[in-house]
């Protein structure tokens, strides 16, 4: 069929600088650029690019541009560009349309709107640079109280105590399986949270065998409905156990993986033929109601011995409070919650950009009830779902997470540029693709020392944010909401953040 | 008696009820060039409105008796001729604060705040003193003979010449020389035991300018990371013995013997130390 | 257990922050002794209040009424019918054995003094009652005509103790009260206030009181909004809107309800940075890493110098980079808390020990004992 789409991008070569070295050809991925031997000059087929930026990156004279294509529609408020692309994409496939990345529509974001707090004159702010401010957290299950025996000097604790994970920042690395990124992206994640003691998440795709001696400990271990790589070594080499029942980008649905994706090494570490589609069910199984949760949950503590904290992993939806009061009633001991930003590697679009609800109105939510219901202090509370910088992850504590889960940033961090064509297999910065070729453009010294770079430089920065509250610990500031004010929210949007206008 | 407004309005606790110098007068004893203030029941303006009404009028001496608390003693001397203050026992906080080059004793502890951003002068202390000794202190000298607090010396300056001076008989409590950027800081610990070390923790946290003189025991975990620890040279020790030599002759203590204990001297590693912090 | 649901956060007004001056004194013998001391130390201090609050908490004033909860009530504005209220209220949930207007020196003039009255009352208890503890019983009232009677402000709900306070310099408050007439005591503090929020309110002044447990506060909570969260969770609802109530309530959740001593509930307010804590020995370390990962959302952060007290004990504790001053001292049987050591020589000019502890190293005075020594260790 003829298609009738308009091309996304157009290339731009500056002639006068292109020096005909073909860099641009090899690097992208999709084949747009090519060199015509006999005139010596390079042609883009523009209707083939996807936006990466890597040939614009790469040229070493810099004599490309892309850009967003300059034929338009006649403008129309309704229907936009998008919509007549995506109709007519639909018309000629009959198919449902995938994309890839976060939400991209303009739903507010709410950490725009809030204004931290800082110490004048009635109380000091603390220097960040000489002295002492923690960021180390705790992740699980706390007891109501401690029975300690003292005797004399001497305090022992007679308490059984909950198993937890010790994150030395409260971030940690979001879900993403090794199939939807590469395996040199996916062990940069592992040696980034080792290096700096925090925590990755191996998403639904199973831990390679070879990894879990040395990143086992620092990673959380992902029982998805789609069960992929559920093995008793992969629960117990692991520092935290999560039961995914959906994410942010698709509430309601499980996990895309195209077969053009499934590698022979994907297929070992998931356990599933080569070159299939490994399309996750919608629900797991065995969990159609919130005791059989209860159920699984316990089942994994038995595999593991009690030892490892369970997760929980809910995408952020409409009664969100609710539902996490029961998963902590039903025995999880971390509630990870993913708005409605969160990423993805291959998702429908419509479900993508119109399920879900955004992050900072659930976390307000659940955090708030799980207090009324007198159990906060009985799960931790991680976020997901698009957090861009270091003041998103601390307002976000302060409205009442324990963690903040990072994808998209962390992509970003090894080079990423949010083209949204993960689904496609063919990235250019070889993040999300099982293309050898593409793959070994990311070396994992070099990304991982990326992925660390980000996570010291937002480490810093919430220290100094911290002191300038004159707070040294990052306990103190947890659910602190006194310390958030709004800016430009409406009355309603105040009530559910429970935080108060700027100047009340 | 306090008064109130029907409305709340403002109460000042510094100045209500301050009397003015005249009617104070009679508690100024002025014997030649040697003044003795009553202290007794003074606020802190009233005392130091006496000092400074000594001064004017000669004293180069000036004793305090009766002192519980007042704030800021020695610090409105922004005179050309210089004086000795004599405190009996207990000065308030920032004693000497922006001292101008007199003298002051103290027969007892000082509180907070001693020698705050002092210029010139020399502040000698026959007790203990708070937290916050020689704030940004610029330049002159200071002996206490027991302990410190917290933030001893914290970003002590000096400047070619200009080096101020800060000798501790005793120990310290944590942040000690914070963000110290020039002077001399010696810290004796002579009530510690023989294998006692030093409490404090954080030393030098920040340091990128002057010296402090050890002596006694630190662990590596309690010295700030910009602080280097290495052996004192023959320069070192001529320093470290001069003014060891006049905390003893201070305090009435046996000078060889400290000089005999072990020394070590801590410098910043860098000039810059935060130079790899910001992403310019 | 009360409960009143906080319908909306956004409504509650903002908290206090003030800066102030503090002082306490105990007879380790158990000696009463009248309120010169703790006047004349606060009145060295005036300073560092600005005469908008002060207050006094002193025990054991009332022996002859020893066993039964003496109820400190204000009425703001004078207001009969509130009172009336009360005295339903607390007829119906208390024999009150006898109930009087606190004496006053009408004399001194203060601004808008609310009408102060004590009650002396035993627990009445319903049969499904009867399995709550007295204390359990009397802090639920207590919330409830704090939350729910307007104008009404239980200051004060101890046995054979009690807490004075007022808008005006303390000094002029022990005047009003008359308390060095009056009243003699084996422990008293006092608090001189230099709030930055509503001026005129009796109820913000310092002690804070639950049953026995008075606190009285030099600073600001920077971590009041996570204490104050977490502390509702267990039925302690912060009505009085200054920082220092999550004091009173979270020591009264720690040390009454779960029974912990206070040297470690010093460590869970004021704990040691994770850097010294990888120093200490295996199980000192594992005590430690424990109490800091349960009681995070205790961890009071900000500068603070607080003395409180309860029957039997007094004890002071500053933050744990020691942000405010502390000063303890002794002689003989007296053990002496202060802000600024010049207030205690005010007092006493010979003493047989001054020393200041480090940050989150209580001392600890106990009835009978010379545990107050126990912090010289660590102290200058």
């Amino acid at each position: 069929m003829y298609s009738y789409l308009l091309p996304e991008f157009t290339v731009v070569r500056r002639e006068d600088r292109c020096i005909r070295c073909r860099v641009c050809e090899r690097q992208c991925a999709e084949g747009v650029h090519h060199w015509d031997k006999g005139l010596d000059r390079m042609f883009s087929a523009e209707e083939k690019c996807v936006g990466c930026q890597r040939c614009v990156v790469f040229c070493p004279t810099g004599a490309l541009y892309v850009r967003p294509h300059p034929s338009e529609y006649r403008p129309n408020y309704n229907w936009t560009r998008e919509r007549f692309q995506d109709l007519k994409r639909q018309a000629e496939t009959g198919g449902v349309i995938l994309t890839g990345s976060g939400n991209d529509k303009p739903f507010r974001v709410y950490w725009d709107h809030l204004v931290l707090n800082a110490s004048q004159v009635t109380n000091p702010s603390i220097d960040p640079l000489r002295e002492p401010m923690e960021l180390r957290t705790f992740l699980g299950r706390k007891p109501d109280t401690l029975e300690l025996e003292v005797e004399d000097d001497r305090v022992s604790i007679k308490s059984e105590v909950h198993p937890n994970v010790v994150i030395e920042t409260p971030i940690a690395f979001s879900a993403m399986s090794y199939g939807a990124i590469s395996y040199q992206a996916f062990k940069s994640l592992a040696m980034a949270a080792k290096e700096f003691g925090t925590l990755f998440n191996t998403g639904e795709g199973g831990l390679p065998r070879d990894m879990r001696a040395e990143y086992g400990p620092h990673a959380i271990v992902q029982c998805a409905s789609g069960r992929f790589g559920v093995d008793p070594e992969y629960l117990n080499c692991a520092a935290a156990v999560e039961i995914k029942i959906g994410q942010g980008a698709k509430p309601g649905i499980g996990g895309h993986l195209p077969g053009e994706k499934v590698s022979n090494s994907i297929a070992r570490t998931r356990m599933i033929p080569e070159g299939t589609d490994a399309l996750s069910p919608a629900p797991q199984h065995d969990i159609y109601s919130i005791e059989d949760l209860s159920m699984l949950i316990y089942a994994l503590k038995e595999a593991t011995n009690y030892e490892k904290p369970v997760s929980v992993k809910i995408a952020a939806v409409h009664n969100v409070a609710a539902i996490a009061s029961g998963i902590v009633r039903a025995g999880a001991d971390i509630v990870a919650i993913d708005g409605l930003r969160g990423g993805t590697g291959a998702a429908p679009k419509i479900i993508r950009d119109n399920v879900g609800i955004p992050i900072e109105l659930a976390l307000a939510a659940v955090d708030r009830r799980l207090r009324e219901e007198g159990i906060r202090h009985k799960c931790s509370i991680l976020v997901a779902g698009g957090f861009r910088c270091s003041a998103d992850v601390l307002k976000a504590i302060a409205l009442g997470a324990d963690a903040v889960y990072i994808g998209s940033a962390a992509l970003v961090a090894m080079g990423c540029t949010l083209c949204q064509k993960c689904y496609t297999g063919r990235c250019a910065w070889g993040i999300c693709t099982q293309d050898p070729y593409l793959s070994k453009r990311i070396n994992p010294e070099i990304a991982s020392q990326r992925l660390v770079n980000l996570l010291r430089g937002w480490s810093h920065e919430i220290k100094e944010m911290l002191g300038g509250m004159g707070i040294n610990a990052i306990e103190s500031v947890r659910g602190n909401r006194d310390h958030l004010r709004g800016v430009g929210l409406e009355d309603w949007e105040l009530e559910v953040l429970g935080v108060k206008g700027a100047g009340e | 008696m306090a008064t109130v407004s029907a409305r709340l309005g403002l109460r000042d606790m510094f100045m209500d009820g301050v009397r003015p110098v005249r009617e104070l007068l009679p508690r100024l004893y002025l014997n030649g060039q040697t003044a003795e203030i009553d202290g007794a029941d003074l606020k802190h303006k009233e005392l130091n409105d006496l000092v400074r009404e000594a001064a004017f009028k000669g004293a180069r001496k000036i004793v305090l008796r009766n002192i519980y608390g007042q704030r800021y003693i020695g610090t409105r001397l922004y005179l050309p001729t210089r004086v000795e203050i004599e405190v009996h026992s207990h000065p308030g906080n920032d004693l000497g604060a922006f001292l101008n080059g007199h003298r002051i004793t103290v027969y007892g502890n000082a509180q907070d705040g001693v020698g705050n951003t002092m210029d010139d002068g020399e502040i000698v202390v026959h007790g203990r003193a708070g937290d916050i000794v020689a704030m940004s202190m610029r330049g002159g000298k200071i002996f206490i003979r027991d302990n410190v607090g917290y933030r001893t010396a914290i970003h002590m300056k000096e400047y070619t010449g200009k080096v101020p001076v800060l000798v501790i008989g005793g120990t310290a409590q944590d942040f000690f020389g914070e963000y110290m950027a020039g002077g001399i800081v010696i810290l004796l610990g002579l009530g510690l035991g023989e294998h006692e070390r030093h409490r404090a923790h954080y030393i030098g946290t920040g340091m990128h300018g002057g010296v402090i003189y050890l002596r006694g025991r630190v662990e590596p975990y309690q010295l700030g990371k910009e602080v280097g620890v290495l052996d004192l040279d023959e320069n070192d020790w001529q320093i470290v013995r001069w003014y060891v030599d006049e905390y003893a002759a201070h305090f009435g203590t046996d000078a060889d013997r400290i000089l005999a204990g072990k020394f070590q001297k801590l410098l910043p590693v860098s000039r810059r130390p935060y130079g790899k912090i910001y992403a310019y | 257990m009360i409960f009143q649901k906080i319908d909306s956060e956004r409504r509650q007004p903002n908290k206090e922050s003030q800066a102030c001056g503090l002082f306490g004194v105990m007879n380790t013998s158990g000696e009463r002794f009248g309120g010169e001391m703790a006047i004349t130390a606060i009145k060295n201090m005036k300073v560092r209040g600005n005469g908008l609050g002060g207050g006094f908490a002193v025990y054991g004033l009332y022996p002859e009424y020893r066993d039964y909860y003496a109820l400190h009530v204000m009425f703001q504005n004078r207001n009969r019918e509130t009172k009336h209220k009360v005295d339903e209220f607390l007829n119906e949930h208390f024999r009150v054995i006898h109930d009087e207007e606190i004496p006053t020196d009408e004399r001194v003039p203060l601004f808008s003094p609310p009408l102060c009255w004590r009650y002396f009352v035993a627990p009445r208890k319903r049969p499904e009652e009867e399995g709550v503890p007295d204390d359990e019983f009397v802090v639920a009232r207590v919330m409830h005509i704090n939350c729910h009677i307007e104008d009404a402000y239980v200051f004060s709900s101890g046995k054979d103790m009690g807490v004075f306070k007022g808008v005006g310099f303390p000094e002029e408050i022990a005047e009003y009260f008359m308390l060095d007439k009056l009243y003699r005591g084996y422990i008293w503090t006092v608090h001189s206030r230099f709030p930055t929020n509503t001026p005129g309110w009796w109820g913000g002044a310092h002690p804070f009181n639950i049953l026995d447990w008075t606190v009285v506060h030099n600073g600001e909570i920077s971590s009041y909004g996570t204490n104050k969260r977490f502390l509702e969770m267990f039925g302690y609802y912060c009505t009085l809107y200054t920082d220092t109530e999550v004091m009173a309530y979270a020591v009264d959740l720690l040390m009454r309800r779960q029974g912990l001593p206070i040297e470690v509930v010093a460590k869970i307010f004021a704990p040691p940075m994770w850097d010294l804590i990888a120093h200490m020995d295996g199980e000192e370390r594992r005590l430690y890493t424990v109490l800091r990962m349960v009681y995070a959302p205790l961890l009071i952060n900000g500068p603070f110098t607080v003395i409180v007290a309860h029957h039997n004990e007094m004890f002071g504790l500053t933050d744990r980079i020691r942000l405010r001053p502390i000063t303890a001292a002794a002689r003989g049987d007296f053990v002496f808390l202060s802000s600024e050591e010049a207030a205690i020589r005010a007092v006493s000019p010979k003493v047989d020990l001054a020393w200041t502890p480090s940050g989150g190293e209580p001392v600890v005075v106990r009835l009978h004992t010379r545990d107050h020594l126990k912090s010289l260790a660590r102290s200058i």
